[in-house]
């Protein structure tokens, strides 16, 4: 069975996963450089990452066919830790985002992501997309009239090369045909070469200098949480991404811990944190690649093209790099959100909004998908909180009343519980007739107690009727629940 | 074998022999008979590619309305093959003589498809071989023994052509799994009114007589009368050379007695006689 699985998910569509892992290297390598500038540091540190999450993955994933690497998700994350610490605390920050993550695999926690509800995934996405745009604009800022015009030409190169040929992937058209432009012309542009160190060799095994003191796990803890929800999050979408398109099954909390092992690996060779990858994953499917076969070939060609042709990479014009970039935004972007904004509900409209929003002012996208999520709680339990009803019958020639509540009772419809009894109307006896509501937790139990305290008080006798059904829902775990017809036993009252 | 017999079809040439096989076995048995089809649309396999590498506006909604349109197309084609091929099998097993055959078709991995029904079936039939593995005629298909492991009921692996089994034999080795399976026989009605032979490979002892003949009593009470033999040599050999001078038709036999780590020096017994033999072998588990 291991054998047939293994052959399965490595050798069942060997040319696509080749071909398209080769496209896929060639859109990385400018992405792990433009992240590495992202982060603060060196563009071989954003390769090696690449390389390596790549390669490691392609094993110890559980989404065959997903890309991951360095990633500007995580890029973001990491700016003030390089700031102010350097780069070897983010090597120690990368390691314990691994543990992290391992962790998070072994405990099950990819089913959380349940709780992630649509509006949110698509707030997360174009959030992403927006802080890739932004990210750019440094480039774009305070330069001569030449890199723009190379930006544009790269653009229109990206998006109308493939009209004339569809094998050659047009981003590398664009860095190849803007790089011999530059050098033809001499232009005196910003290139690669002048962003930093870029790999000279395959990288090495190497301990972070850091003290191991507490002061140190004091400093890195923050940003490897961060990390490692940010991580997860986008790994665990961009997975349910791919499952959709390719029509097949992932292994959720085999992500997690593949993510994990890669992080790690990623740490002890000098390579930032990173994770899966939306726009890379997209083009890798684009382009026929489905098996772990895909992701392995795209780590291992992105580092044989970047240490054996080092020089010819660092001539490479930023704008190149920006044109790549501003294309992987517009891809990644959910332009559907937009046109789906007046036709879906408000509350999903809201979440969606907000989730962009705090993404883009806190350049967290954990804060973003917590207030995201927070607020789609809210909405929902608002929602159902809106099916309470509650009658009343007068009987008995006015001495007695009958209510009988129908629907939910919960903390957010507490108070409309309680709002619905007429305590001023002097009546002998009051029956409330709960046997067809649900008392879900115990402000609903201590609102009717107070209301049966208040009829009390104005000398009204009260029965309750059917509180043994109503309050099954209180007991978090019921024993009916598993048995078969419990949930026609919970609705029929 | 109180649940039903479990043909399962493919575009193979050994789709006649399974369903008359799974016929005669439903019949025999006095079980429905359901003839199954496993659509497997291999969806790891890319069926498109772009290399041109870019992603533009609402790239992700429109590759996978591309994607599902392809698949949509594909799948709607091997659909309609298949739900054909069913009919015939079901016209085939209708003449033979079966009651109301069902027809299902599943979506999904042979292996898994299976495990998935496996509860509501007694007896599943299966070609030697599937439609992709039809050319290497000395190799087994690629998903019979994985089939056959995974499964934990009685399987009956077909050749291509039908023959009426008329003789049996049951190899017979004295260890739990062939006691067992010497059990089941006896307590169905499969091998009702046959000539069955008990043959156990290795030397003649005392210890070898006791089991044989607790066999031939046990399948006594379920009404088969059976003959007894002990010959030498290796299984792989001794018993398709016994089964080819007895005229036998039908081999039964357990499955994978032993280990997995065992079976990758020594090769397996089970593969081998399957492999060999042109007649039908009753797997028990």
């Amino acid at each position: 069975m291991l054998l047939t699985k293994i052959r399965h998910d490595w050798f069942s569509n060997v040319r696509g996963d080749l071909l398209a892992g080769i496209v896929v290297a060639l859109a990385l390598i400018p992405e792990a450089i433009a992240f590495s500038i992202i982060a603060g540091v060196d563009p071989k540190v954003g390769l090696y990452a690449s390389f390596c999450i790549a390669v490691v993955i392609a094993f110890a994933g559980g989404r065959p066919g997903m890309i991951s690497a360095a990633t500007g998700a995580m890029a973001l994350v990491m700016v003030t830790l390089v700031k102010e610490h350097g780069l070897q605390y983010l090597l120690a920050a990368t390691l314990l985002t691994g543990v992290l993550q391992i962790v998070a695999g072994m405990v099950k926690l990819g089913t959380l992501m349940r709780f992630v509800s649509r509006s949110v995934v698509t707030g997360f996405v174009n959030a992403l997309a927006i802080l890739i745009f932004l990210a750019q604009l440094p480039e774009l800022t305070n330069v001569p009239w030449t890199v723009y015009a190379m930006t544009a030409g790269g653009l229109g190169i990206i998006y109308l090369f493939p009209y004339l040929n569809r094998t050659i992937p047009s981003p590398l058209v664009c860095i190849v045909l803007l790089t011999a432009i530059s050098l033809f012309i001499g232009l005196d542009i910003r290139t690669v070469g002048d962003m930093g160190a870029l790999p000279d060799s395959l990288p090495i095994f190497l301990l972070p200098e850091v003290p191991f003191t507490l002061e140190t796990l004091r400093i890195i803890f923050p940003y490897a949480l961060t990390l490692a929800v940010v991580g997860l999050l986008e790994s665990m979408m961009t997975a349910t991404i791919i499952d959709d398109l390719t029509d097949t099954g992932s292994n959720k909390n085999r992500e997690c811990v593949g993510q994990g092992v890669a992080n790690i690996a990623s740490g002890f060779l000098g390579g930032m944190a990173g994770c899966a990858m939306i726009g890379q994953s997209v083009i890798n499917v684009k382009s026929g690649g489905r098996g772990r076969l895909s992701t392995l070939t795209a780590g291992v060609i992105l580092l044989v093209m970047v240490v054996f042709l080092g020089q010819w990479v660092q001539k490479i014009p930023m704008a190149a790099l920006v044109a790549v970039m501003i294309m992987v935004s517009i891809g990644t972007f959910s332009w559907d959100s937009i046109r789906n904004l007046s036709k879906h509900p408000k509350s999903s409209s809201i979440v969606m909004i907000a989730t962009v929003v705090v993404v883009v002012f806190t350049h967290d996208l954990a804060k973003g998908v917590f207030v995201g999520v927070l607020l789609s709680a809210l909405f929902f339990a608002t929602k159902v909180g809106r099916l309470l009803h509650i009658d009343s019958t007068s009987g008995d020639e006015g001495r007695t009343r009958i209510y009988r509540v129908k629907g939910q009772v919960f903390f957010a419809s507490a108070d409309h519980f309680k709002a619905s009894f007429d305590f001023k109307e002097a009546v002998e006896n009051v029956q409330i007739d709960v046997s067809e509501s649900h008392f879900w937790d115990i402000t609903a139990v201590a609102a009717l107690d107070k209301v049966v305290l208040k009829f009390q008080r104005e000398g009204t006798c009260v029965d309750i009727i059917g509180m043994n059904e109503a309050s099954t829902t209180l007991v978090d775990r019921f024993a009916i629940h598993d048995k078969p017809g419990a949930l026609e036993q919970m609705m029929k009252h | 074998m109180h649940h039903k017999v479990l043909a399962c079809l493919d575009h193979s040439s050994y789709a006649n022999s399974v369903c008359d096989y799974a016929s005669w076995a439903a019949m025999q048995l006095e079980t429905p008979l359901e003839l199954v089809h496993v659509l497997d649309h291999h969806q790891e396999t890319a069926q498109t590619a772009d290399f041109s590498g870019n992603i533009g506006l609402g790239e992700q909604e429109s590759l996978l309305a591309e994607l599902a349109a392809v698949d949509e197309q594909r799948a709607s084609i091997t659909l309609q093959r298949g739900h054909l091929l069913l009919e015939s099998a079901k016209k085939r097993a209708v003449a033979a003589g079966v009651d109301k055959p069902n027809i299902r078709q599943r979506h999904g991995e042979l292996v898994e498809a299976l495990a998935d029904i496996e509860d509501e079936v007694g007896l599943f039939v299966l070609g030697k071989r599937g439609e992709a593995g039809e050319r290497e005629s000395e190799h087994l298909g690629a998903n019979l023994e994985r089939v056959v492991r995974a499964l934990h009921r009685p399987i009956l692996v077909t050749p291509a052509t039908f023959h009426l089994p008329t003789k049996m034999m049951v190899a017979f080795d004295g260890s739990m799994t062939t006691r067992k399976g010497i059990e089941m026989l006896a307590s169905s009605s499969l091998l009702k009114g046959h000539e069955c032979h008990v043959v156990l490979v290795g030397t003649d002892s005392a210890a070898a007589s006791t089991q044989l003949d607790w066999a031939r009593i046990t399948l006594l009470s379920g009404g088969i009368h059976a003959t007894t033999r002990i010959i030498n040599g290796e299984p792989e050999t001794a018993l398709p050379a016994y089964a080819a001078a007895n005229d036998i038709d039908l081999l039964v036999m357990g499955a994978y007695g032993h280990s997995r780590i065992r079976q990758l020096f020594v090769g397996s017994t089970t593969t081998a006689i399957i492999r060999t033999s042109d007649l039908p072998v009753l797997l028990l588990r």
